[in-house]
């Protein structure tokens, strides 16, 4: 079962908790570092945000146990509330940043509600089915610009002070935004809070008898996750300076699953390692021609049938294995 | 001419028969749906893979080898079956015990990748399919005009619903299928190889997505991506109707077919959403679905 993977990973992390800490600080530093290493910042920014979609995405599956098919839903509704409140309302970044995330709140506060009246693969389609209903509507309705989406946003002055077009400030002010969506994650997994749901989602009933109102925390849950989506849409919107259809299409709901699964499902590095490999991933199929659906349908298959603790839980395993030997 | 709410009678006949033929392939889906999860335990994503796949089959029957519509009907099915045969003995079995959120994600990886594939050997435009001669033109019914396809697929699906439904209910083989679906291990007791009527299953669940991929092909085009498209559709359609009953999932296709019929006729935009809607009311109001029990 999934759920005893995940425990098992969950200790072997706290336990390794000095090893951890120390691979996460290394890879602070480069990231603070990269864009004067050369590197092509615009790159290592939209994985960034992917990353924080996909801590999104793996705070409500592999902490709470509820697989949701639809969650480019809020990731796009905040994307596309954000380009539009800086292009037509002209309001500043954090401001339409914020509106960004409220839009993806309210969005996973109906959504969530709804979801949580059917469990397990009900669960799945409901999402999904949410999700699309609201990517008809971005295709039909007249603000969200159909086929073009929203194009040419402005990025323009943080609290009205810095210039975001500037290149170092918006990779420092979007890695700042990241990096706390993910902290935000971090500490909602060791919370209380964290360690309920980690309860519901390993006996319901249990934690029904216990007193727990299982169905408040799973909408909890919910709604956080879709804001934090929301968040992850909205960064994306001053880094591409754009939102389309794209953002709310079907198809990135299914890459955030692999972007998990990859990395490691229930691990706090695991989506972000694997937001990093997919979106290099997509980038070198991009110039080679290969539809990257086959590429991604084949990384799903081999992730569930011989790498379902993805990399970092392979590699955590390892490490453990190691010091258990000594 | 007859108006009802300033719409046209014709258009409005017209309409209800389109509707009529979506829910005919709503229904064949969400039949092969339910049949697999019944047994298997898993929603089965590559279904709409497995329905475009049978489109293409016979799309490439009739352009490469000249294989016409009446043959390709029968072969494309068996094809789609044969590699659903291949996909469960390969892949499924592996992952049988474990938790069923798995089974979920490889068949979705399973459709990325047959999608994936096509479009990287077909592009992704959509191919034309001719009708075929024997079906093509229509008959006048007084109301309207009802075109011979159309009328050759809502009475198809029709049959091959009813047929599969009598066979799981009221035949000895359904019998046993039904009692694998309630007891798999107590059925293999009695000495009945129920992993093979698992492969079998599967296979048949993707037999009957190929069949609606070759009806489908001279009405819409045929395209990598007409099965996902559909297949989120049928997904709504499933949690509408629920999953526990068979003749629950026929009933719903085709009722929410005509619904989205309807929708086309007196508020255009809304036919793309008016699925998802209905599917969000039946949550609030019913949440185990119209047919189902609590899951």
């Amino acid at each position: 079962m999934t759920t005893g993977i995940i425990t098992a990973l969950g200790t072997a992390s706290s336990n390794r908790w000095g090893r951890a800490t120390w691979l996460g600080l290394i890879a602070l530093a480069l990231l603070l570092a990269a864009p004067f290493t050369g590197v092509y910042t615009e790159f290592v920014l939209h994985a960034l945000c992917l990353a924080l979609f996909a801590s999104a995405f793996n705070l409500l599956f592999g902490f709470g146990g509820l697989l949701s098919f639809g969650h480019v839903a809020f990731f796009g509704s905040g994307a596309y509330t954000t380009a539009y409140a800086l292009k037509v309302w002209g309001v500043t970044p954090e401001v339409g940043i914020v509106l960004g995330m409220l839009a993806a709140t309210a969005l996973g506060l109906v959504f969530g509600a709804l979801a949580i009246r059917r469990q397990g693969i009900y669960f799945a389609m409901i999402t999904l089915a949410l999700a699309q209903l609201l990517y008809f509507l971005f295709v039909q309705a007249p603000f969200a610009g159909a086929e073009d989406g929203i194009q040419d946003v402005t990025r323009g002055r943080l609290f009205g002070l810095f210039d975001l077009d500037h290149p170092l400030a918006i990779y420092y002010v979007v890695v700042a935004i990241c990096l706390g969506g993910l902290a935000v994650v971090q500490r909602v997994v060791q919370s209380p809070f964290g360690h309920v749901l980690e309860a519901i989602r390993e006996n319901e009933a249990r934690a029904i008898s216990l007193g727990y109102r299982v169905n408040s925390y799973k909408l909890g849950v919910f709604t956080l996750s879709a804001a934090l989506a929301g968040l992850a849409g909205s960064a994306k919107v001053l880094v591409l300076q754009l939102a389309t259809l794209a953002d709310v299409s079907w198809h990135l709901s299914g890459e955030v699953i692999l972007m998990t699964l990859i990395g490691g499902v229930g691990t706090l590095a695991g989506p972000v390692i694997g937001a990093f490999v997919l979106v290099g991933l997509d980038t070198s199929l991009a110039e080679s021609g290969i539809a990257s659906g086959m590429v991604q349908g084949a990384l799903f298959i081999a992730c569930v049938l011989v790498l379902r603790r993805g990399i970092w839980g392979f590699f955590a395993d390892r490490l453990e294995r190691a010091r258990t030997r000594h | 001419m007859i108006e009802i709410l300033g719409v046209s009678s014709q258009a409005l006949w017209g309409q209800l028969l389109i509707g009529l033929i979506n829910g005919a392939f709503y229904a064949l889906l969400s039949l092969g749906l339910a049949i697999i999860f019944g047994l298997l335990n898993i929603v089965n994503f590559a279904h709409g893979a497995q329905y475009m796949v049978g489109a293409f089959c016979a799309w490439i029957a009739l352009n490469w080898f000249g294989v016409n519509y009446w043959v390709a009907l029968i072969l494309a099915p068996l094809v789609v079956g044969a590699l659903g045969a291949l996909m469960e003995l390969l892949l499924l079995r592996r992952i049988r015990d474990l938790d069923h959120v798995y089974g979920l994600l490889l068949t979705f990886g399973a459709a990325l990748l047959i999608e994936g594939s096509f479009r990287q050997f077909f592009g992704s435009a959509g191919l034309p399919y001719p009708m075929p001669e024997q079906l093509r033109g229509g008959r006048d019914l007084g109301f309207m005009v009802l075109p011979n396809y159309r009328a050759w697929v809502i009475v198809a699906s029709a049959v091959v619903c009813l047929v599969t439904w009598l066979v799981i209910e009221r035949t000895k083989l359904g019998a046993y299928l039904r009692a694998a679906m309630h007891n798999p291990s107590l059925l293999q007791a009695f000495g009945v190889r129920v992993p093979r009527m698992v492969t079998l299953t599967y296979a048949f669940g993707a037999t009957l997505a190929g069949f609606g991929g070759v009806m489908a092909a001279p009405i819409y085009q045929v395209s990598p991506a007409m099965g996902s498209s559909t297949l989120i559709v049928v997904f709504a359609v499933v949690v509408i109707g629920g999953m526990g009953s068979i003749g629950g999932a026929m009933v719903t296709g085709f009722g929410l077919g005509l619904v989205e019929g309807l929708a086309k006729v007196f508020y255009p935009p809304a036919s793309s959403t008016v699925i998802f809607a209905v599917m969000v009311i039946v949550l609030l109001l019913r949440p185990a679905g119209l047919f189902g029990r609590v899951a």
